[in-house]
């Protein structure tokens, strides 16, 4: 469990403002979403939130530390399950603890725990290359997971999947983030999802490429509890969240 | 308008679709023997000398006879052709890793590496012998030169081939430059490495013995200037024929090193 704050973040590229003072927190044991159009500049602050750019200015703080610009210390996981071909299930979801210097048999052990819970059985020994879409995301979030439990970040984990798949990962994840009491920060332009998932959804707006940087226009907090977000959807209460995160959106 | 020939359906390979499969893999041998023979009948009616052209018969013939010396001199360049490989890979691997660290070596020395490949090698085998005299250093330095372009190629492509996404999905998980390349770039550069290599292996019998038409003690290329010289049209038949499954053997084993090394290949078929 961990507390994730990004404050006065702002990026640039090539002298365009692609992010204006964005400012979030994401608090322990919750599930928040950021939800924006495609191309306002999401995955720009993934990467400065996984460490992978440096933020012109700005500071990513996780538990209080200071974690700008250093990437290794959260779990990323994006569309695409980026599993390697040339390896096993096991020895795939395994590999961040190889990188960190643990030995293989280890690594597979602790990974094998895990994959009844993340529904992998008998998985292990097949390539990626023989799963399905879905099993593949569930393999690329045991990785995650494997990395650090602390905190997830998820960019458009599900977006590539159909829609009953999608909808079965996500009972799947919320059940899995319960159980582990996983903080997490996913990424979507699905605004259904968002409610769905999110107990915080922060709406981003703004279209970069026509001179106006993305910001944070409003947060939407959800109260329903996760056993009861598989009919979510077909209650009063998500249509009004839907039409103020809408109107939001503009 | 003529009726069209059996055009094949959608979504059935395209080569393949309509032949039973047990004559598609007859098909070449039967070939090959086919027109075996009927060189073998060419000469027997008598429509080119013999002297010109020797029967299959002869040639055969002459590989047997020969054999205890053939194998002699394929042995001598059997090692011309691994020594050179091996140091071809060694250079081509030193080569596409430096290339790849650093993008200022692959802007110096990539068209270089091209260059190379432009060299025939036919007109650089006399100078090396002229250099390094008639042992085996010429040979091996000419198949060095021939195998090496396209092991670095192969390897650079497969480097360059790693979804950007995995290595910034690595650093995320905090690999260094070496885990990297250990762990995404190697692997997925081993299928352009076979590919390259299938082609190399190739290069490499043949490179020894150009190299040692132009001087040497032993080899198969030696043989063949000593037989040509003596007009023995059969023994060079059968030195090519020798020739040629060298370099077959040596593909084939490439083929079977890839299979072995690459088990994730065959999933998903």
């Amino acid at each position: 469990m961990a507390q994730l704050e990004v404050e006065h973040v702002s990026v640039a590229f090539d002298g365009v403002r692609v992010l204006d003072d964005v400012n979030l927190t994401v608090e322990s044991g919750h599930i928040a979403c950021l939800l924006g159009p495609s191309g306002c500049g999401k995955t720009t602050l993934f990467h400065a939130v996984a460490g992978l750019s440096v933020p012109d200015s700005g500071r990513v703080l996780l538990d209080g530390r200071d974690i700008t610009g250093v990437p290794g210390q959260l779990a990323y996981m994006l569309q695409k399950d980026l599993l390697l071909p040339d390896k096993t299930i096991v020895d795939n979801v395994s590999l961040p603890l190889v990188l960190r210097g643990v030995s293989r048999d280890a690594a597979r052990k602790r990974a094998l725990e895990l994959f009844d819970t993340f529904g992998l059985a008998g998985t292990a020994d097949r390539w990626p290359s023989e799963l399905s879409g879905g099993m593949r995301q569930r393999a690329a979030l045991l990785r995650s997971y494997l990395f650090s439990q602390e905190f997830m970040l998820l960019d458009e984990p599900f977006s590539a999947l159909d829609a009953f798949t999608k909808a079965d990962m996500h009972v799947w994840f919320l059940d899995v983030a319960e159980r582990f009491g996983t903080t997490a920060l996913v990424v979507t332009h699905d605004v259904d999802e968002a409610l769905e998932l999110a107990d915080k959804i922060f709406v981003m707006r703004g279209a970069p490429q026509a001179g106006k940087p993305t910001r944070i226009v409003g947060t939407e907090r959800i109260a329903c509890p996760r056993a009861n977000r598989a009919n979510f959807a077909l209650t009063e209460e998500f249509l009004e969240h839907k039409r103020r995160v809408l109107e939001l959106l503009g | 308008m003529s009726p069209r020939p059996n055009v094949s359906r959608p979504g059935t390979a395209g080569r393949t679709s309509g032949v039973n499969p047990l004559v598609g893999k007859l098909a070449a041998p039967v070939a090959v023997v086919a027109l075996v023979a009927l060189w073998q009948l060419v000469c027997i009616v008598g429509l080119v000398p013999s002297f010109l052209l020797p029967s299959p018969v002869t040639v055969v013939q002459a590989l047997i006879g020969d054999w205890q010396l053939l194998a002699g001199h394929a042995v001598t360049s059997l090692a011309e052709a691994a020594l050179g490989l091996a140091a071809g890979i060694a250079l081509g691997f030193a080569a596409a890793i430096l290339m790849d660290r650093f993008e200022l070596v692959y802007r110096a020395f990539y068209p270089l590496v091209v260059l190379t490949q432009t060299i025939p090698t036919v007109a650089i085998a006399p100078l090396l012998v002229l250099w390094f005299g008639y042992g085996m250093l010429p040979k091996v330095v000419l198949i060095v030169i021939a195998t090496f372009f396209p092991i670095t190629v192969g390897l650079l492509d497969g480097f360059r081939s790693v979804d950007p996404d995995v290595i910034d999905l690595m650093r995320s998980m905090g690999a260094n430059r070496a885990q990297i390349m250990r762990h995404a770039k190697l692997p997925a550069s081993l299928g352009h490495l076979f590919s390259g290599l299938k082609i190399s292996a190739a290069y490499a019998i043949v490179g020894a013995v150009i190299a040692e038409w132009l001087g040497g003690f032993s080899g198969l290329g030696v043989y063949m200037t000593r037989v040509r010289s003596a007009y023995a049209f059969d023994k060079m038949f059968a030195v090519i024929i020798l020739i040629s499954a060298l370099s077959l053997a040596l593909m084939w084993a490439v083929g079977a090193l890839r299979r072995a090394l690459m088990p994730w290949e065959r999933s998903g078929d």
